[in-house]
């Protein structure tokens, strides 16, 4: 650890903050349907698709109708994702002549790109086509990002309302947030990357001769424009195996930082609007803050923990260095940390270095960061919700002590919106937990195993935590294309997004029936250091009595055994 | 009596500590806990049941233990701790209710059957004897002195003084009588003297006195709705840890750890937040018996709930603000007269009168001047008069008048131009002040002008600033014009007023200030108080109102103190600070359980993780037992903290937030650390485990 290693952590993070701002201003226009500086060229073709598609753009709809909408546009997109892959072979743009996956790779991979999640249980680049990538993955890696947008929105109009019922329209939600958004900062960042070095091209490979005279076919891709969608979304879906530790996904240290700022500022940006959008800046900002500090703090812990020589090398002086098994040497070991812990915080999934390899406890916090909830500051749209749900079940435990009963943002919080909440928080740990056990003693799931012992109990609790949270980060380590992996984790991806998100919808759309209470001196702050302390220890005492237990079998006695093997020599 | 009935029935005398219970009461609590065991009655508290349910489990492995001649001894011993979590539990909720039932057998012993004097026949007037239950809401009957009011009602006819002490403690009777806002009466109050005829309100078994009795009895008991909020969070959180404790049986047998689910099911326990869970209804009725002990009778713990979250407060000025007597005080002497003078014309213009306008003034010229007067042997008293609106004193040695103004002024011949400027000048500044001149004449001249005022009651000032740091505002409501209303506001430092106010004003204010989100609070004794009774969140009618105003709001003042509506505010907010500061305790436990068993259970398969035994316990066997033991004591250890309530203090919501975070979040993070810890050190020294 060293003064460019903390500084660097500290100016990506504090980078992707700065941003956030502006275009959670931003946002927040888009989400209220306010005029924007893109209005010219992107106000008639929104009008187009209206027409199209038939949306009453003026129609507010009540929570019922914005889940139905929601779940009709995932269930049609997972359907038409699943015809894609699956037949992909009879598909135009197969340069490569890949075959059709697989039903149940198919089933996991379109599930995986419609819930955000970009969970991949194969190989890229020796399995999609140009065109399954392009219109099947990287259109999801749009839609999906803006329906997770989408449903934050109608979150904060809940918060916004006052004893009112629409939550928005989910069709023009999802039309705005990808035409406004999405899309053009993708197009310009996907520019960028091409400049810096990343391939854009729809040919199949290249044909180089290496040093050793041997003949390589390197695969290419529309590299660029996918690596732009796939961070900016909290996606993650790389389009080589690698990821971002690839060199055409990542080329430099520039691209690096480009993309560790852009996995977490829009999230960040959700919170900011949602400020905007309910009137409550400062509410709001405690809830960034309090991502952000939990963030660092990850990022620091990772850090530490991969900056220490491995503890059994250094036993026999064999090495002094620090732990580079895994990490990508072009980046080292902060700027690896720094993406580790974003990359986990925020639901993304794409890495550039491999959390298998860590130490146990830096892999630990990776871990932890998912088990958390993805909130930190999680998916876009989703990390907010769900940190409006933290916020929710900490001032509803605490904000008794105040004497009041408890209220959030002017909403009393009653036994409805606690009961919603509830189901929602449930889903993490039965589905982890849940599956994980299952998992971990069944011959046909552990045959997948390349570990033994506690390091493959954290593969498998990684796995089922990434899909849960619909990160799609992979410890490695596990080969998870097999049936029983590819169904059980894209069980797992629906539970954490739609068996999540419904129960949130409908608290919503309780929420927004309440009358808007106007806080007085009695009411509980919900700003300021002392709430963030409080939803902090909400935040951490929560997730670690779900999952203490089932780290301290993998990770924690995975540690404690290297420190005991150790000191046994 | 016993003395929970002391409580209930005597003015604040009523308050006998709630640390001192009786053996029978501790006895009944007792014998309760084993009664409440059934499961049919721990539904409704789904962690307790829970318990059981596991308690039930653990007695099954010991006696498998017994049977299959395994050491059955620390198997029994984690059995027995498990029901004795249950049993506290009830245990707790038990000596809550006691109280209550305590006070509610002595007022059952006081509802004897009276034999009622039904009148069948209002024109002849034919009565029939008829027993108090039989009575009907519509039916008419006649009390004379020395009968019991056979049920709850409104006097159509005639006056009487009626001793309430049954339901009020207080024993000096009152006057009840038809028509205006004094004409209710009471079942089980007894008629000292004259004859009333009442109209029956209240069907059988449902009168006041029944309705008190189920409210102390807790027989009517529900959730209110945070209890129920709160009931839904643990049943979640229950389940949460019923999924990390159960999925330890797939991911323990994947490393190599064999589990006995008799430990499983005491990390279960451990878990769940059986504090809370155990002690949440007893905060409940402690809350409404701590209302009771104030002599207010809350008609649900949905009000008592409500009445913490108040915003706005109305208030009635007289009587709550203000003394609601005019009250003189200054004598302004007329030009050319001696300060001396005008006050002692002031006092013998008054020495006759006995209101308390008059007393005042006598009371002020004591006060400011040392003056008295006795009434000489011989005066005549002129009383005061609608159409002379002037009383007065006149005796051997001179007359004298006062009255108002213009009263006076035509008494002594004064026409208003020939009054004195200083004079005009004078009552012009009382006037805009918001008080009431009176002018004072001495054998036919004008000689002082007395300024009589509304006087705003010591204290309230500071009370209304506490409530403001409690985050409410207050708003007065007075019959009063304008600018007296004005006046009367600013000195006792009310946030807003409400002048000359009808009933409907009433009601439109309310339903204003509940439209912006806000949640209301009054009291009121008359019948045209009854709707804004009925619209307020928490209403609070008098004991002495009428029975419409009883009926429309949800707490009765046995005292008739709206002053009381503070105090009721403060029980409110007392019992949520409890109930959130047990739950973030509960929770907050969980962290030192985790290092107290999970090293435990999994050290002798996985011995690395003893490094997790921070605390250093004994042995395995001994570190869940402690933790089971303490998970089991915290209920008892906490249950006058429960009852008592947390003490709430007006020093803003961030501030109380800070103090009790720590004392109730951090202190559970620490407590259970050193308390495993010591229970560990004494089972191992023991030998327990």
């Amino acid at each position: 650890m060293d003064l460019p290693g903390w500084s660097e952590i500290l100016f990506t993070i504090g980078l992707t903050v700065a941003i956030a701002f502006p275009l959670g201003f931003y946002l927040a226009r888009v989400w209220k349907g306010e005029s924007t500086w893109l209005d010219p060229v992107l106000r008639p073709v929104e009008g187009v698709l209206y027409k199209a598609f038939g949306v009453e753009r003026e129609k507010s709809q009540n929570w019922f109708a914005y889940t139905i909408s929601m779940l009709a546009f995932s269930i049609a997109s997972f359907v038409v994702l699943y015809l894609i892959l699956r037949f992909q072979d009879l598909l135009p743009l197969n340069p490569q002549g890949f075959k059709g996956l697989t039903p149940d790779l198919s089933f996991n991979t379109a599930i995986s790109f419609v819930t955000n999640t970009n969970w991949q249980s194969y190989t890229p680049e020796q399995t999609v086509s140009t065109f399954s990538q392009m219109a099947g993955l990287t259109s999801h890696n749009f839609l999906s990002a803006a329906a997770g947008i989408a449903m934050a929105a109608a979150v904060a109009r809940a918060f916004a309302a006052n004893r009112g019922e629409g939550l928005g329209n989910f069709w023009v939600d999802l039309t705005r947030i990808s035409l406004y958004v999405l899309l053009p900062v993708a197009i310009v960042v996907a520019l960028v990357f091409v400049a810096l070095g990343e391939p854009q091209t729809l040919s199949a490979s290249a044909a180089a001769v290496g040093l050793e005279g041997g003949k390589q076919t390197i695969a290419l891709y529309p590299t660029a424009s996918q690596e732009a969608i796939k961070q900016f979304g909290t996606n993650g879906g790389g389009i080589f195996n690698a990821n971002s530790a690839h060199p055409f996904e990542n080329p430099n240290a520039i691209t690096n930082l480009i993309e560790i700022v852009l996995m977490n500022t829009l999230s960040l940006a959700c919170v900011v609007a949602f400020g905007r959008l309910v009137v409550a800046r400062k509410e709001a900002r405690a809830l960034l803050v309090t991502m952000v500090i939990l963030v660092t703090a990850g990022a620091a812990a990772i850090y530490w923990t991969e900056t220490q020589p491995a503890p059994a090398m250094h036993a026999v002086h064999a090495s002094t260095a620090v732990n580079m098994e895994g990490k990508e040497v072009r980046f080292g070991a902060p700027s690896t940390a720094v993406w580790a812990a974003t990359t986990t915080g925020a639901s993304d999934g794409g890495v550039n270095g491999m959390h298998d390899s860590f130490m146990p406890l830096g892999g630990a916090v990776t871990m932890f960061l998912i088990q958390l909830g993805e909130i930190l500051p999680g998916g876009v749209g989703s990390g907010l919700y769900g940190m409006v749900v933290m916020a929710l079940i900490a001032v509803f435990v605490a904000g008794l002590m105040v004497g009041r009963t408890p209220e959030y943002l002017g909403k009393k919080i009653e036994a409805r919106e606690v009961k919603f909440a509830m189901l929602a928080v449930l889903i993490l740990p039965l589905s982890i937990l849940g599956f994980a056990a299952v998992a971990a003693v069944l011959p046909v799931a552990l045959k997948s195993l390349a570990n033994s012992g506690p390091h493959g109990l954290s593969e498998i609790l990684y796995a089922y935590s990434s899909a849960t949270g619909n990160n799609g980060s992979a410890f490695a380590g596990l080969s998870a294309n097999t049936p029983f992996w590819n169904s059980t984790l894209g069980i797992a991806m629906l539970l954490g997004r739609f068996a999540y998100v419904v129960p949130v919808l409908a608290m919503a759309g309780s929420i927004a029936a309440k009358p808007k209470l106007e806080p007085s001196t009695g009411t509980l702050p919900t700003h300021g250091p002392l709430f963030i302390s409080l939803l902090i220890g909400v935040i951490l005492i929560m997730g670690g009595l779900q999952f203490f237990p089932a780290q301290a079998l993998g990770p924690i006695v995975e540690h404690f055994q290297v420190l005991a093997a150790v000191a046994g020599h | 009596m016993t003395d929970a009935t002391v409580h209930l029935g005597v003015k604040r005398r009523s308050a006998v500590s709630s640390t001192t219970l009786s053996s029978s009461v501790m006895a009944r609590a007792i014998r309760d806990s084993f009664v409440k065991l059934d499961p049919r009655k721990l539904a409704r508290n789904p962690v307790i049941l829970t318990t059981e349910v596991i308690a039930v489990l653990a007695t099954a492995s010991t006696v498998n233990a017994f049977v299959t001649g395994a050491s059955p001894w620390w198997a029994l011993q984690i059995a027995v701790w498990l029901w004795f979590t249950v049993l506290f539990a009830n245990f707790a909720e038990s000596i809550a209710e006691g109280r209550g039932k305590a006070a509610a057998d002595a007022l059952r012993a006081q509802r004897v059957d009276v034999q009622a004097k039904l009148i069948i026949d209002p024109e002849r007037g034919t009565i029939i004897p008829t027993p108090a239950y039989k009575l009907t809401a519509g039916s008419i009957v006649l009390v004379e002195a020395g009968d019991m009011v056979p049920s709850d009602g409104d006097i159509i006819e005639g006056v009487a003084s009626v001793n309430e002490a049954a339901i009020t403690g207080e024993s000096a009777p009152v006057i009840r009588e038809s028509g205006g806002d004094r004409s209710a009466v009471t079942g089980g109050t007894t008629v000292v003297s004259d004859w009333i005829k009442v109209r029956i309100t209240a069907e059988p078994g449902n009168t006041f006195l029944d309705r008190m009795i189920a409210m102390v009895e807790g027989a009517e008991r529900r959730k209110t709705p945070n209890e129920l909020a709160l009931t839904v969070l643990l049943a979640g959180l229950t389940l949460i840890f019923l999924i990390a404790v159960g999925t330890l049986l797939g991911l323990g047998q994947y490393s190599g750890v064999k589990l006995d689910p008799l430990v499983l099911g005491a990390l279960f326990i451990c878990l769940i937040p059986t504090t809370i869970g155990g002690l949440l209804s007893a905060i409940g009725i402690a809350g409404m018996d701590r209302l009771l002990k104030v002599n207010v009778l809350a008609t649900s713990g949905r009000a008592v709930e409500a009445a913490g979250d108040v915003d706005t407060l109305l208030l009635d000025k007289t009587g709550t603000i203000t003394y609601g007597n005019r009250m003189a005080t200054e004598v302004v002497a007329a030009p050319g007269v001696p300060q001396e003078r005008a006050m002692m014309a002031a006092v013998m213009a008054s020495l006759a009168d006995e209101t308390a306008e008059g007393r005042s003034i006598l009371e002020l010229a004591r006060e400011k001047f040392g003056l008295t007067a006795e009434l000489p042997a011989k005066f005549t008293s002129i009383p005061f008069s609608a159409t002379t609106r002037v009383s007065g004193l006149d005796t051997d040695v001179g007359q004298w008048r006062k009255g108002a103004v213009e009263a006076i002024y035509r008494l002594v011949g004064l026409n208003p131009s020939e009054v004195p400027a200083e004079v005009h000048a004078t009552v012009d500044r009382i006037a805009r002040s918001g008080g009431t001149p009176l002018a004072c004449a001495q054998d036919g001249v004008l000689v002082a002008v007395i300024h009589l005022k509304d006087v705003v009651k010591p204290g309230v000032k500071e009370r209304f600033a506490d409530l403001r740091r409690m985050g409410m505002r207050t708003v007065m409501i007075t019959g009063d014009n304008p600018i007296t209303a004005a006046t009367i506001a600013s000195e006792a430092g009310v946030d807003d007023f409400l002048a000359e106010a009808t009933p409907e004003d009433k009601l439109r204010l309310i339903r204003e200030e509940q439209q912006k989100g806000r949640l209301v609070a009054m009291c009121g004794d008359g019948s045209n108080d009854a709707p804004a009774l009925a619209q307020a969140d928490v209403g609070v009618a008098m004991q002495t109102g009428t029975q419409a105003a009883r009926e429309a709001g949800n707490m009765v003042d046995l005292d008739s103190d709206p002053t009381k509506v503070l105090e009721i505010v403060e029980v409110g907010k007392q019992m949520l600070i409890t109930r959130g500061a047990l739950t973030t305790f509960s929770i907050a436990n969980d962290v030192a359980k985790y290092f107290a068993i999970i090293p435990a259970i999994f050290v002798v398969s996985l011995p690395a993780l003893g490094a997790l035994n921070i605390m250093r316990l004994g042995n395995p066997h001994s570190a869940i037992l402690s933790a089971v033991i303490f998970n089991a004591l915290i209920i008892i250890a906490l249950v006058p903290l429960a009852l008592r309530g947390v003490k709430y203090r007006a020093i803003g919501a961030s501030k109380l937030l800070q103090r009790n975070l720590l004392i109730y979040g951090l202190g559970g993070v620490i407590a259970p650390f050193i308390g495993i810890k010591i229970v560990d050190l004494i089972v191992t020294a023991v030998g327990l485990a």
